[in-house]
């Protein structure tokens, strides 16, 4: 399971490094056929592999140059909320008291706000480029990161291993992150993992409610615009391509993030 | 219990506070004049200096802060730039159709889920298993207004089963609640959107329930029922089912929210006409009322759904009681 995971995000990640070279045509160039009239919402030929769009352009080539825009917005944001997550769960498990319970409220306070109205209008109020969309997704997203590492933190604040480390002098800071953290470091990459299909299965979203950057092409503004264009029942072969796009990429990092999670939490072996 | 209850209610309500002073921030630091949000350029100068003296846009901005709390606890979010009525009536007309869309949807997706689940759990090893676990999975990885649109196009355009979207055929008029809600055409309508929700959001716990149920085959009393000679269906619908709960409570207030972003993407899919697709107009429109109050009321649901969700944890968990 987690193999084929890893084979589809390798397929994936050549498209998308390599891809936009070895794309037919550019994604936003229209399309003229030899009696000069434009090829719009041409089912897949020869010579347009996924067809063509209601403004005549490449389908092919929008979703090839896509899958960069995937790759970007879910890792950066998977990466930012496993650092927000795993410093606040390390902090917050480790200190305890006061400090853990102020952590703990903000994250339940945090992890209330329901993220799609909350993107809508935070990116209508600021601009609607990719970098606010990671930025808001990551804000929100962290808390259950931080909630899984803290009671993974807790449970090994008392191994024996911390005493030893305190009574050789080490100060709580090094203790903390050159000791504990290696120990809590593939929950935070498991959690990564699933943060990066939910980062990208969120940004399609509020691309799709057209939100999203106008500037950049992504799956969900692909979808974004069969929809507006109120032809796609007419045209399959215009919204099932990033769909699917979609679908492979999330589905495999889930698998990545659950086959890497059997191996971090030896309990689930054998389910 | 009663100090449970007591710090989720507190918490609810710090978080709704929260969402509200997140909004006012928002909301003025919009470019340009900060009346805006409150004032629609159509109205009459008088109307318009009414409305600066009660909202107090002309004094310092903490006193437009507190004046802003109040007004938005007392539920007055101010007149819509659109419908020209009182932004409250506007969401409120929203919301019932939301609720009428989601609550059947989630009952059902965990009707789903857990039933199915649990089968699954059962016939383990199988291919019937392998092929359903694996569809979940796959299912609930593309984003739902796809698979909405999947649907839209298989059961209302290849085959013309049912209405592509909206709550009832365009000039149909209801009378009242029974007739709005009740009727062959509301139904027909909302069967599509709820079978699609449904069987989307149901795949969450079915996965749950088959990792629960799993580990709960495994343990002794399973044994002992089998031995006792119980049916194979008594094992696990009655005992298996019941113990494998509540990981399944848990992830009802996941689930839930979960499901509020949903329903936004499906209400636009479907055209429904419900609170998130009222936001998102909004929003679009500038129409600054509605969009806030809208937002608020869609937090304030969640909300409360997770302190439903938490109460129903509290009573399934006796460890959580007796804290």
């Amino acid at each position: 399971m987690g193999l084929s995971g890893i084979i589809i995000i390798l397929v994936f990640s050549v498209v998308g490094l390599l891809g936009p070279w070895f794309a037919p045509y550019q994604p936003m160039e229209r399309q003229y056929d030899e009696t000069g009239g434009l090829k719009r919402l041409n089912p897949p030929s020869s010579e347009h592999w996924l067809g063509t769009t209601l403004y005549g352009r490449d389908i092919l080539s929008q979703v090839i140059v896509g899958t960069r825009s995937a790759f970007l917005v879910g890792l950066l944001t998977a990466t930012f909320v496993a650092i927000i997550g795993l410093n606040v769960g390390l902090i917050s498990g480790y200190y305890g008291g006061w400090v853990d319970n102020l952590l703990m409220r903000l994250t339940d306070i945090v992890g209330s706000v329901p993220i799609l109205p909350f993107a809508i209008v935070a990116l209508s109020v600021l601009t609607r480029n990719i970098w606010w969309i990671i930025g808001v997704m990551s804000i929100l997203y962290w808390t259950t990161t931080a909630r899984v590492i803290r009671s993974q933190v807790l449970s090994l604040r008392e191994r024996p291993f911390v005493d030893a480390a305190r009574l050789s002098g080490t100060n709580d800071l090094r203790l903390l992150y050159k000791h504990i953290a290696p120990n809590v470091l593939p929950q935070a990459f498991v959690h990564g993992a699933f943060a990066v299909s939910w980062a990208i299965t969120t940004e399609a979203s509020i691309a799709f409610l057209g939100f999203g950057d106008p500037y950049s092409i992504s799956w969900g503004t692909i979808i974004y615009d069969v929809f507006t264009s109120m032809v796609m029942y007419r045209a399959w072969w215009w919204f099932l391509p990033p769909g699917i796009c979609i679908m492979l990429v999330v589905m495999s990092f889930y698998f990545v993030g659950r086959a890497y999670e059997e191996v971090a939490d030896p309990r689930l072996r054998g389910l | 219990m009663r100090r449970y209850l007591v710090n989720r209610l507190g918490l609810a309500a710090l978080t709704v506070l929260f969402l509200a002073s997140v909004m006012f921030i928002l909301f003025r630091m919009l470019p340009g004049d900060p009346t805006m949000t409150v004032l629609s350029p159509a109205l009459d100068r008088e109307v318009q200096e009414e409305l600066r003296r009660k909202f107090g846009l002309d004094r310092p901005l903490i006193e437009q802060y507190v004046i802003y709390m109040k007004s938005t606890l007392l539920g007055d979010f101010g007149v819509s730039f659109q419908h020209r009525v009182s932004a409250v009536t506007v969401i409120a007309e929203r919301l019932w159709n939301t609720l009428a869309l989601m609550v059947p949807s989630l009952v059902l997706a965990y009707l789903i889920g857990v039933l199915v689940g649990a089968y699954i759990a059962w016939k383990r090893g199988t291919k019937l298993e392998e092929v359903v676990t694996v569809g979940a999975m796959a299912f609930r990885s593309g984003p739902i207004f796809w698979v909405a649109m999947l649907f839209v196009f298989a059961f209302s355009v290849k085959v013309p089963l049912f209405p592509s979207g909206h709550m009832r055929t365009p000039g149909y008029v209801a009378e009242g609640i029974l007739a709005t809600f009740f009727s062959l055409d509301f139904l027909l309508h909302l069967t599509l959107p709820m079978t699609c929700m449904a069987i989307y959001y149901g795949c969450y716990p079915l996965l749950i329930m088959r990792t629960s149920m799993l580990e709960v085959l495994g343990e002794d009393f399973i044994d002992l029922a089998k031995a006792k000679g119980l049916s194979e269906l008594k094992v696990v619908f009655k005992h298996a089912m019941r113990a494998s709960l509540l990981p399944i409570a848990t992830s009802v207030s996941l689930l839930g929210a979960y499901s509020v972003a949903g329903s936004v993407l499906v209400e636009m899919v479907f055209s429904w006409p419900g609170l998130g697709r009222l936001m998102v107009t909004a929003v679009l429109d500038s129409d600054y009322p509605v969009a806030q109050g809208a937002f608020l009321l869609i937090g304030v649901l969640v909300i409360l759904g997770n302190l439903l969700a938490d109460l129903l944890y509290g009573a399934l968990d006796p460890r959580v009681r007796y804290r």
